[in-house]
């Protein structure tokens, strides 16, 4: 178990090694160079000197990777061009809604995914398993920005339920945050519910055919027994994957979401950031978002070894 | 009966949706271009404005015509990208299976994997501006690693049968065996999964263009009609539900489209979903 | 008052008809055979014995166990019968067992279900029947894992699982199929003594008969979907009243008239041949294990000759063969045809067309989207002719294996399994190769669709000269078709020599472990003039 944890452990260094060299690699093949980039076609020559100063565009390529990854590693992300303060301090001030918002959502889309599909398989053909798979081939369809703007509609609009938009702020307390965050988690979380609930289901399916499940019916297990003590368990282990990538789905997801309710998290930051050719916001944010979810499915990879004996002894 | 019935049904909801793509190349009802504030808002059923106008006097109608054709182009050649690049990889990953090639398609597919395609749009716009191309380059470098995994998935189960053993004991290269007796025997995973990564560009398009990552104007797309009718939507809220249909019905063939066909091409599927 | 008792168990599937009219009665004690090919229905019957039939499934008549038919019961009464009044053990033990689940629980699992014991019992009795099955708690702890253990320790625990609660009746499904010959023996040797120990009743679904006169006091015979004929099973063996019964005995001892052709021009050499693979590093840095599958094995094939090589699975006989065909490298040694070396990935087209392959599995043999005259014709790949002069070759090779030449039209799933290894022949012998190699060919075939391959071999063999690398499990097979033979055991050739004398009077010690381990059928029950090996 250990040997495998750290070989997943190495694996993760060497992703995050590779992703930042392409970040920074995509960044180097700006036409000019940042700092022109940033200020435009009329910059001031001296503007333009000091600000390739404060970027370090002067020293060689290898220092610059070796800067920025180092800075990083202490915290350092720089200092944003146009908010002219540090990216770090904007980039934890703008995570106190992401983090949050895509966390509700996880929680939210497993919650309702895996007794959905569960349900769905243990009913195969039945009504149940029909309703399921009707709304669920639905909501793999809808595009969930547009299902927000449907839910401000009703809830906020019509019903003035839940607020349309904005964030008060964790200081002005629980409730009313995760009020403002209950519309977009929903929308978030529903769609990908949709696509786990099926996964979920056929793969309990899947399990069924097996020949353990078969061995389960004739100690005597009644079809419900073996699907929750055989079919389950290992059933979770294409779920796990899954939800891996679900994770990355709904950080994208976030992003876009936050613009439907006027949340002032990681997307809006990025957008603003490339609007305003703030190259030193973007570069971090994107670098941020990247290794959460590098660092997600080192989660999953150690979960599967939880589900599933045979990686244990594997190294 | 099932399967036909969803093959058809998705079948028919796709085809309206590209008829209406290519009848707008030829003719709208109102052109896209011509601006009427005097017509601005119009319902649903106006005479002349099936579907009513937005906020410039724009046919709705004629928008979406238009947009269909935006979103359906960036998704057929982000597919094309993704399968262009990603098949001959996924076959040399399996022919080689265990090497080096091998070894570098499955962690450089990690790697993408990290990059939601719209991280990837974000890094590109923010280095060579918004545009469908660049929308394109986005969503096609994400189905790479999807048609590489089907493809070597479905390749590496075919490379352990005996027939595969008797080309090449019929003296035939790991070209030829990939060219002759692998690809053919993967069409109908590749079909499927191509439907399936048709019906997700067209998600991932409107999404982009919602924010303005996409189709630049005066090109009318699906995603940013819908990001124009959202400061609108307790005044006209068939600005904001109009294209958003069109996206869930177009997706939702596709989808349909998609089961139905996996079920017609591969019956072994059939009881898994 | 018997144990079991079928009356007249019909059965269709979806509206096919699949068995008929099925009727026996067994004893609690005795050990029932049920023998049949694939197809006959034999294990669809014991599934409507414990009630667990696919959907669609329509049965009628009676399975009455001590007097209560089980056909009447509900599924949850059901429920209750399955385990503790019948165990079951399957065919494929590498895929019966829970893979994210110990051995322990599992075992357990068949006492907690049915309320028999808590979970702290029902461990300890695990224990205990685990010990009894031969898994002993130094070497098999509760807490061990499927994938940790053999195709015959998993049948092991299977048994465990089946017997935990002492039931009445246990049905096993072709136990010892998946099993190495060895291991069969022990297994067979375990159910012979749990049966006479617990006094319950065995009912042992095969396909092989020597098996079943082994173990069996009773034996029915199936035939699509009916019992032919039942019995007492020396009496059934010894009389072989029915037609079918004759035929089936007739083809499982069948010997094809061989002509000699063996020379003594060498024409396969094999010298020191070892071949190992990586194995996956242990951790990023640590050094690179390697697993040795053949350790410098040597013989001679000469023209016209048939040679043998068997060897249980793991031994590197598959191994072996991918690279006397050049598709693996070799770390040490060489191999010659024809005075010509092969070497991995460079084989020359001329040099491939000498040898040529039959491979085990009839269906995963051809690409199911050719027709069979392209299937056949993939060899000239090697030798180019014109396509006029293809399509005459191809429809003489169908005919050579028995096949028209019109069925160069269709496609390989219109064909059963034994027709499949004819086209396979056919392929092998379109580009006239003096060596085929056969690779577990005759395995998946049903006895009587077997001799009939046997036959076609050896006929091929004496009008065309071939020679024969012939690879399998089956000592039968090999006796029946071999000069002389090669044993084979963890990458080493242990003993070699004409088949005859090596199996009438083997010298090592696992040969005469292979040959005692072979389930026969006893001689003196012959009545006919069949060798029967």
């Amino acid at each position: 178990m250990l040997r495998y944890a750290a070989s997943r452990l190495v694996s993760l260094i060497l992703s995050l090694v590779v992703a930042s060299l392409v970040i920074f690699a995509v960044l180097e093949i700006i036409p000019g160079d940042a700092a022109s980039f940033m200020l435009g076609m009329n910059a001031a020559p001296d503007t333009l000197a000091a600000l390739r100063e404060q970027l370090g565009l002067n020293g060689s390529l290898l220092s610059r990777y070796l800067v920025w990854v180092t800075g990083m590693l202490q915290g350092d992300f720089g200092t944003s061009y146009t908010y002219r303060t540090p990216v770090s301090e904007l980039i934890a001030a703008r995570m106190e809604v992401s983090v949050p918002l895509t966390l509700y959502a996880l929680v939210l889309s497993t919650a309702i995914a895996l007794p959905v599909g569960l349900l769905a398989a243990a009913r195969q053909g039945k009504a149940t398993d029909l309703a399921v798979m009707g709304t669920t081939q639905l909501g793999v369809a809808v595009p969930n920005f547009w299902f927000a703007m449907i839910l401000v509609l009703i809830f906020a609009v019509n019903l003035r339920w839940l607020p349309s938009g904005g964030f008060p702020g964790w200081e002005k307390g629980i409730w009313v945050n995760v009020k403002a965050l209950t519309l977009p988690a929903v929308a978030l979380a529903l769609p990908q519910a949709s696509i786990l609930a099926r996964v979920m289901r056929s793969s309990v399916l899947e399990t069924l055919t097996q020949d353990y499940v078969r061995t389960a019916r004739a100690k005597g297990l009644n079809r419900t027994q073996a699907v929750l003590r055989h079919a389950f368990r290992n059933a979770l282990i294409p779920v796990l994957t899954i939800l891996g990538l679900q994770f990355s789905f709904l950080l994208a997801g976030a992003i876009i979401i936050e613009n439907v309710f006027f949340l002032p998290g990681l997307g809006r930051l990025i957008f603003q950031g490339i609007t305003q050719r703030d190259l030193i916001v973007v570069k971090s944010v994107v670098m941020l978002l990247v290794g959460a979810v590098i660092l997600v499915n080192f989660l999953v990879d150690l979960a599967y070894a939880l589900v599933d004996p045979r990686l244990r002894r594997r190294a | 009966m099932r399967t036909r019935w969803s093959l058809y049904l998705g079948a028919a909801l796709a085809g309206l949706f590209a008829l209406a793509a290519l009848i707008s190349l030829v003719w709208v009802p109102v052109p896209v271009e011509q601006l009427a504030i005097a017509n601005k808002m119009k319902p649903v059923g106006t005479p002349g404005f099936l579907l009513g106008t937005d906020h410039f006097g724009r046919d709705i109608l004629s928008m979406l015509m238009v947009g269909a054709r935006t979103s359906i182009a960036v998704a057929i050649l982000a597919v094309g990208i993704g399968i262009a690049f990603g098949v001959p990889l996924g076959l040399l990953a399996a022919a080689r299976r265990g090497g080096l090639v091998d070894e570098l398609v499955m962690r450089g597919n990690d790697l993408v994997f990290a990059f939601p395609s719209l991280v990837i749009a974000i890094l590109i716009t923010a280095v060579f501006g918004p545009s469908a191309t660049n929308a394109i380059i986005a969503i096609g470098i994400f189905n790479i690693p999807v048609f590489a995994r089907v493809t070597r998935g479905g390749a590496l189960s075919l490379w352990t049968l005996d027939y595969i053993r008797a080309a090449e004991v019929a003296g035939k290269g790991q070209a030829r065996i990939s060219a002759e007796h692998i690809l053919p025997n993967i069409a109908n995973l590749l079909i499927v999964q191509g439907t399936i990564q048709f019906s997700l560009g067209i998600l991932a398009e409107a999404g982009l263009s919602y924010v303005g990552l996409g189709a630049q104007p005066p090109i009318p797309s699906w995603g940013r009609m819908l990001a124009e009718s959202q400061t609108m939507i307790s005044m006209a809220p068939h600005l904001a539900i109009l294209p958003g249909l069109a996206i869930v019905l177009t997706v939702l063939g596709l989808n349909l489209m998609g089961d139905g066909l996996r079920d017609l091409l591969d019956p072994r599927l059939r009881r898994a979903r | 008052m018997s144990l079991l008792s079928v009356e007249n168990l019909s059965l269709s599937i979806h509206g096919t008809p699949i068995l008929e009219n099925v009727s026996f009665t067994m004893k609690a004690g005795e050990v029932f055979g049920l023998v049949g090919e694939s197809g006959s229905g034999k294990s669809l019957t014991s599934f409507s014995v414990m009630g667990l039939l696919p959907e669609g499934a329509k049965v009628s008549g009676a399975a009455k166990l001590q007097g209560h038919d089980l056909l009447a019961l509900t599924e949850s009464q059901m429920c209750h019968v399955r385990g503790r009044e019948i165990g079951m053990i399957f065919q494929e033990p590498m895929t019966a067992l829970n893979p994210v689940q110990s051995i322990g629980d599992q075992v357990a699992e068949t006492l907690v279900i049915h309320g028999a014991a808590t979970r702290a019992e029902a461990l300890r009795i695990a224990r205990d029947k685990l010990n009894r099955v031969g898994l002993t708690e130094d070497r098999f702890p509760l807490s061990r894992f499927p994938h940790e253990l053999s195709g015959g320790q998993r049948q092991r625990v299977c048994i465990a699982m089946a017997i935990a609660l002492r039931p009445k009746l246990l049905i096993a499904d072709e136990p010892t199929t998946a099993l190495d010959v060895t291991t069969q023996a022990q297994i067979l040797d375990l159910l012979k003594d749990l049966v006479a120990e617990e006094g319950m009743g065995l009912l042992l679904i095969t396909h092989d008969l020597a098996v079943v006169a082994g173990v069996a006091d009773e034996v029915a015979v199936m035939q699509q979907g009916r019992i032919v004929e039942q019995g007492p099973t020396e009496a059934l063996f010894r009389t072989r009243a029915h037609d079918y019964t004759r035929r089936l005995f007739a083809a499982s001892a069948h010997q094809p008239d061989r002509a000699a052709t063996a020379g003594t021009e060498p024409l396969l050499s094999v010298d020191g041949v070892r071949r190992s693979y990586a194995l996956p590093r242990a951790g990023f840095f640590g050094p690179q294990p390697r697993l040795e599958a053949v350790k410098g094995v040597s013989f001679t094939l000469h023209r016209g000759e048939s040679l043998g090589l068997v060897g249980e699975s793991g031994c590197g006989k598959s191994t072996l063969t991918r690279a006397i065909l050049g598709l693996e490298p070799i770390q040490g040694g060489s191999i010659t045809l024809c005075g010509e070396k092969i070497r991995a990935g460079a084989v020359p087209p001329a040099q491939r067309a000498r040898m040529q392959v039959v491979f085990q599995d009839p269906y995963g043999s051809f690409n199911p989207r050719h027709k069979v005259g392209r299937l056949v014709a993939e060899p000239f790949h090697l030798a180019p002719i014109p396509p006029a002069g293809q399509r005459d070759r191809v429809a003489a090779a169908l005919t050579e294996v028995g096949l028209k030449p019109s069925d160069a039209e269709k496609y390989i799933h219109e064909f059963s399994g034994g027709q499949r290894q004819r086209i396979a022949i056919a392929r092998a012998l379109i580009v006239r190769p003096e060596l085929i190699i056969l690779d577990e060919a005759v395995s998946a075939l049903d006895v009587r669709v077997r001799a009939q391959i046997l036959d076609l071999l050896a006929d091929l063999q004496g009008r065309l000269g071939l020679s024969y690398l012939f690879i399998s499990h089956d000592l039968h097979v090999v006796r029946a078709i071999t000069d002389r033979v090669l044993v084979m055991k963890s990458g080493e050739i242990v003993e070699q020599g004409l088949t005859g004398a090596v199996f009438s009077a083997p010298r090592h010690s696992y040969t005469r472990q292979l040959i005692a381990a072979t389930p026969v059928i006893p001689s003196d029950w012959t009545v006919s003039n069949d060798a029967l090996v």
